[in-house]
């Protein structure tokens, strides 16, 4: 009995409905929290804060986003790439108009005007569903590269069409440009990682979120309760792209500290994402961050395996992870489209009740 | 009884208020097929009033109609004294009325209770940004809510599948829990589109005795669709028979009984 439930009443209400019921997975939810804001940062350095600690919280963040949108709501998305470009952009926008607005600020107003875009390109999504409304999104992430490669405003008119983020600090402590320490940036995502997933939570275990899941389970029978349906998808568009918009403003000033939007934010990106909450689970917060951490990961892992241990050429090692990636896709849509969250669920039931399996 | 205002007792003791939702010359066609045809009846407050008819008499499509899911091309619905402008389902639901489908149409990602919670959603309407912070408004609606819910699920005594997802369920619970879902929305009028079809004969007592226990203990006005003559004659106060889109009965059970059109009907004699 590794994990137990046992003698582990809710008596009320109120503690029924917390996130994590069970107390064990609270200790132990508590335990991943102290480490990381008080461990983590004292022994991180810069090659794990950018071959992996960063890529995962601001992936997390872009994850839990689609996952409100496809897993909650079930309205399919191809557009997250072109998304976070408009929260890259958004930030880096306000970045260089308003020098002096801390950082904070900054990334979550990107969120903002990413979820008023997300709303507009949500729309169609009244009248076209599945297949027709995936096309739709298609066109927006095409449309939005388009735009920030086009439209010399959103890139300050720089002869690259780049952009660049600016050195910026928050709270005197510098977060963007070169000279940024590993645990700065780190605790910044952070931040707006845990910010997120408790903000995720919060809505999908409450009205929001009932309303949502309506949607996606028989959207005739929610309107017939009593749903708005366009009000209720236009809400999982608008609080997706909030904070897809917010991965992107700080995969852009924090991770990258330069993009070219084609490059960084093309279609590729928006597959990404969706990989991984397909791995991670959909219509799961923490499926959001183990699809997220097993696809920052996987490459770094097959590096370190595949190219310094064995001594495999880089190229086949990077073909081996989309074979992977590629297998992983086909097994959990078809054998478990509940993915590693519910690997994991099961792992735990059965640990429950270990050794006594009946 | 013809009268519209007054109430009136039945023979059990019940008191029936005036009319509540007056169907006035409905008529429904889908392209070519009139499903419905100048139809007109009543409901009164605190009654059960059913619909009976042969198969594609156009019962579900009266419900349909009464949900705001189909838009009938003539006729008005009046509801509580005015008449109804045309309406999306969800602001009918919002105007208190709730219903179950013929085909149960749960939510099969989720549990019973969150299914049943979606029946409080008219009553919840707390912003997006409160329900982010969770603690404070959001919680204490949610407690409230839930408290409603539970007494719904105590009453249809699915206590115990509480958390179950409802895609594991058998088919004569699914109906139940779609029964409570409906009722969680402390509902005016509550619509039955055939609740009993497809279930064996202990579920159906199970589900008669559900319907008469929701009109007496919370006064809810009922309006069911039910196949079998037996149980509708148990049930109902008050009975509409249909047959091919048009209305050929109206009155009480025994009125319906006697009636040579409704006996024609249902014995199969052929239309001219
Ligand atoms: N959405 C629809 N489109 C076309 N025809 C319909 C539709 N819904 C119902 N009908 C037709 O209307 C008639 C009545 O159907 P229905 O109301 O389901 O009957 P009942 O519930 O009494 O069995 C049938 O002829 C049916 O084929
Ligand atoms: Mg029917």
């Amino acid at each position: 009995m590794f994990y137990r439930e046992a003698g582990d009443f809710n008596t009320s209400y109120a503690e029924d409905q917390q996130t994590f019921p069970i107390k064990f997975d609270r200790y132990r939810y508590y335990v991943v929290l102290f480490i990381a804001i008080f461990v983590v940062p004292f022994i991180i350095n810069d090659y794990w804060a950018n071959s992996f600690l960063l890529p995962f919280l601001i992936y997390a963040i872009a994850a839990i986003g689609l996952n409100i949108l496809v897993g909650y709501c079930g309205q399919v998305s191809l557009g997250t790439g072109g998304f976070m470009a408009v929260g890259a952009y958004a930030c880096y926008k306000l970045m260089t108009a308003m020098p002096d607005v801390s950082m904070f600020i900054h990334v979550l107003l990107a969120g903002l005007i990413t979820a008023a875009v997300g709303v507009l390109f949500g729309l169609p999504s009244l009248r076209i569903k599945g297949f027709y409304l995936a096309v739709a999104t298609l066109a927006a992430q095409f449309f939005l590269v388009w735009l920030f490669n086009r439209v010399p405003w959103f890139y300050n008119y720089s002869a690259s069409g780049q952009i660049n983020a600016p050195e910026r600090d928050t709270f005197g402590i510098l977060i963007t440009g070169p000279n940024t320490e590993a645990w700065a940036t780190y605790m910044f995502c952070l931040i707006f990682t845990i910010a997120s997933a408790l903000v995720a939570r919060n809505l999908t275990r409450g009205s929001v979120g009932r309303k949502w899941m309506a949607i996606r389970d028989m959207d005739i029978a929610a309107e017939i309760i009593g749903v708005n349906p366009l009000r209720a998808k236009l809400t999982a568009f608008a609080v997706s792209s909030f904070f897809i918009g917010i991965s992107g403003a700080l995969f852009f000033s924090i991770y990258l500290g330069a993009v070219e939007v084609g490059e960084v934010f093309g279609i590729t990106k928006s597959f990404l994402v969706l990989f991984m909450i397909i791995i991670g689970g959909l219509g799961s917060i923490f499926g959001s961050f183990a699809g997220a951490a097993f696809l920052v990961l996987l490459p770094v892992l097959l590096k370190i395996v595949g190219v310094d241990w064995l001594g495999w050429p880089t190229d086949i090692v990077a073909h081996l992870q989309l074979v992977i990636v590629g297998g992983l896709i086909v097994v959990f849509l078809i054998a478990e489209p509940h993915g590693l969250a519910q690997l994991w669920r099961v792992a735990k039931e059965k640990l429950r009740l270990w050794p006594f399996p009946h | 009884m013809n009268a519209t205002a007054e109430s009136y007792t039945t023979e059990d003791g019940r008191t029936i208020g005036p009319v509540v939702m007056e169907m006035k010359n409905i008529t429904l066609r889908f392209g070519g097929v009139e499903a419905i045809k100048d139809i007109s009846f009543d409901i009164r407050e605190g009654e059960i009033r059913a619909i009976i008819g042969p198969n594609g008499a156009g019962k579900s499509s009266m419900l349909n109609v009464i949900s705001g899911f189909y838009v009938p091309q003539e006729g008005e619905v009046w509801y509580k004294g005015s008449r109804r402008p045309s309406m999306r389902p969800y602001q009918v639901a919002e105007q208190g009325i709730a219903r179950t489908f013929q085909n149960i149409a749960l939510f099969e990602g989720m549990s019973v209770l969150d299914n049943v919670m979606t029946g409080r959603l008219t009553h919840m309407n707390t912003g997006l940004f409160a329900q982010s912070f969770w603690k404070g408004k959001a919680e204490q609606e949610e407690i409230a809510n839930r408290e409603v819910a539970e007494k719904i699920i105590d009453f249809l005594e699915i206590q115990a599948i509480r958390k179950t997802p409802v895609s594991r369920l058998s088919y004569g619970l699914k109906k139940r829990v779609e029964l409570a879902r409906a009722l969680a929305a402390e509902p005016s009028i509550l619509l039955l589109d055939e609740p009993m079809a497809g279930m064996n004969v202990e579920e159906k007592e199970d589900m008669s005795r559900f319907i008469l226990d929701v009109n007496d203990e919370f006064g809810t006005t009922i309006a069911l669709i039910e196949h079998d003559m037996g149980v509708v004659m148990d049930l109902s106060d008050r009975v509409v028979v249909m047959d091919y889109g048009k209305k050929i009965g109206d009155g009480t059970p025994d009125d319906v009984r006697n009636n040579q059109d409704v006996i024609d009907a249902y014995l199969g004699v052929a239309h001219d």
